[in-house]
């Protein structure tokens, strides 16, 4: 059966135009990478091997990074979203600051805190580690940029879910660690996995901190969007093939936050 | 065990001191913002007390004095007050029974040991077939009675209840009202409510809040019967008559018979019951009216009370309202014999 046509208060008609536009905007360029897109080549263009080293590699950090995040914004959104201290907004806004700063400036600021000459440093290269150039330093680029996502979706989530189960878990006996486990986490697990989504797709997408800090050597620090880069000077079918890759992760993004959302 | 309760909380305007006896059952009644909640977060731990004291079975749970050195406050999983509220608030990812395992577990019992203790708790109230049902699948009615499950199941030394009838359909309130006659018959609960039939029927003390102070207290039939505040006197201007049922209608000990709607379980021929019903509802004659459905209950006016633009006669424990002309019109004296009149229909009858 049909669905009667709601009927809408009307919105001017001009409004359409510069709609249409932003929407075109967007899609366009969408359009004509996939017309650019060398479909004859492009399985071997996608797995040749500087390709397949760039995509494990991008595969494997985005995960750790993803995971460094679900481990450490957790508990970020829980102390935000669930405690009450003085200077805890400007300490929220400080924290989600990589949302709006550029990442080539998140990459100058980790090249300051654990390069060799930054300030935990030394300490790494007392303890004979170097970070800075290292794969461990594309996932702190990825982390730090991606955080943020995290710690904001979860603790939009845990504020719209509110206090009341925890109040009541707490009145039935059940010690902080034990409603965190058994009943906050479990409520707002839509939240972390669309938050994890986010901070994946986030890290998958990094460029400029990644170059910044962690360089561009193949099979370590290389990842996809660096090599898109890199090869759009000597092969630009490669690039847009690779590009076709990322907008093809992009949208399985989307499409899982839009499931888990829909889930909630 | 016993809950000695004193709190000041200024931010909400309340100054409260009470005591609840071994396995007694206090009603907290008042009008809205009087403070009822407002009490049982503290009794809770929910809410700190600027200054007060609560003490349940000699244990300090808070302890604000003002400039006080030491501060106690026991953080409320840690009380043994489970809290039951309005809404039932059952965790929306568990099935009723994890739901009333929850306080066993919580308590560090075994996964299987907290299912058998759920699945007893949920047969009390009535719930047992509603183990495997996730909370979205429950009427209000059932999710309150797993929710009461859930609080019992955590073993509290208090209950607190918080108008745990007010968000449910009148339908189902009597059945509920009678899975809480018999569960909370031993324990010690603190009961909020605006209904005075819960207090009642639930209660053995009430205490009246208003504006944050406790204006009266005392036996339930006591306060009811001879209301001092104004509160208790509006909610209290129901009739209330005890007694036993028999052949289809309630007896009471000094020989009056009242016919009603009976609510709740099926009555059954000697089971101790209360009829209720408001003094507007109740017609004043000299003679028996006869041919007429009626309850007639013969009594003896013992106080005439003005009451805006109508006048409530007293006779004993029961009023009526009746208008200035009808007593007039009756002669209406105390100490003058009178019929009282109440159609059946009228009248509710409830298992106590």
């Amino acid at each position: 059966m049909r669905r009667p046509a709601a009927a809408h208060v009307g919105v001017p008609r001009w409004l359409y135009l510069p709609a249409l536009l932003g929407a075109g905007v967007v899609l366009l360029p969408l359009v004509a990478l996939l017309l650019r897109t060398p479909w004859a080549d492009f399985w071997g263009l996608v797995t040749s091997e500087a390709s397949r080293d760039a995509l494990g590699l991008s595969l494997r950090t985005a995960t750790a990074s993803t995971v460094v995040c679900v481990l450490l914004g957790t508990p970020m959104a829980v102390v935000l979203a669930r405690t009450d201290f003085r200077g805890q907004g400007l300490l929220r806004a400080l924290v989600l600051l990589p949302l709006v700063l550029p990442p080539v400036v998140g990459g100058i600021a980790l090249l300051y805190t654990f390069g060799r000459r930054g300030l935990l440093g030394r300490t790494f290269e007392v303890l004979g580690v170097q970070v800075a150039f290292s794969t461990t330093a594309v996932v702190l680029a990825q982390v730090f940029v991606a955080l943020p996502f995290l710690v904001v979706s979860l603790e939009g989530a845990l504020r719209s879910a509110g206090q009341r189960y925890e109040v009541v878990a707490a009145s039935l006996g059940a010690r902080p660690t034990t409603v965190l486990r058994r009943v906050t986490l479990p409520l707002v697990l839509p939240g972390l996995v669309s938050g994890a989504v986010l901070a994946f797709a986030r890290s998958l997408g990094e460029f400029g901190a990644t170059l910044t800090f962690a360089g561009s050597l193949q099979g370590v620090t290389r990842t996809l969007p660096l090599e898109i880069y890199l090869r759009r000077e000597t092969d630009a079918d490669a690039a847009v093939a690779l590009s076709l890759v990322l907008v093809a992760v992009a949208v399985l993004v989307v499409g899982l936050t839009r499931q888990a959302g829909r889930a909630r | 065990m016993t809950l000695e309760l004193a709190a000041r909380v200024p931010a909400r305007d309340v100054e409260v001191e009470l005591e609840v006896g071994a396995g007694e059952t206090v009603a907290l009644l008042g009008p809205n913002g009087a403070g009822k909640s407002t009490v049982l977060s503290v009794a809770a731990g929910l809410v700190v007390p600027d200054a007060g004291r609560v003490v349940l079975d000699g244990r300090v749970l808070t302890d604000a004095a003002p400039g006080a050195r030491r501060r106690v406050q026991v953080p409320p999983h840690d009380r043994r007050t489970a809290l039951l509220a309005q809404d039932a608030s059952l965790f929306p990812h568990l099935d009723a029974l994890d739901n009333v395992a929850f306080g066993p577990r919580s308590a560090g019992a075994g996964r299987r040991t907290a299912r058998d203790a759920a699945r007893r708790w949920l047969a009390a109230v009535g719930a047992e077939d509603l183990a495997h049902r996730r909370p979205r699948q429950l009427s209000g009615g059932q999710a309150q009675r797993v929710a009461l499950a859930r609080a019992l199941a955590a073993e509290p030394a208090l209950l607190l209840l918080d108008e745990p009838m007010a968000a449910l359909d009148v339908g189902v309130t009597p059945a509920l009202r009678q899975v809480l006659r018999r569960v909370l018959a031993d324990r010690t609960v603190l009961l909020v409510t605006h209904d005075v039939l819960d207090a009642v029927l639930l209660a053995d003390r009430v205490v009246v809040l208003d504006a944050g102070r406790v204006v009266e207290q005392g036996a339930t039939g006591d306060v009811l019967a001879r209301p001092r505040s104004d509160f208790a006197a509006r909610v209290a201007g129901l009739n209330l008559v005890r007694g036993a049922w028999r052949d289809g209608a309630l007896h009471s000990p000094d020989g009056l018979r009242i016919e009603g709607m009976a609510h709740g379980p099926a009555l059954r021929d000697g089971d101790a019951s209360v009829a209720v019903f408001e003094p507007q509802a109740v017609s004043v004659f000299l003679a028996e009216p006869g041919g007429s459905p009626r309850n007639a209950l013969s009594v003896v006016v013992t106080e005439l009370e003005p009451r805006g633009g109508q006048v409530r006669i007293r006779a004993g424990a029961l009023a009526a309202d009746v208008t200035p002309r009808a007593v007039a019109d009756l002669d209406l004296a105390p100490g003058r014999r009178v019929v009282l009149a109440v159609k059946a229909h009228e009248v509710a009858v409830y298992g106590t």
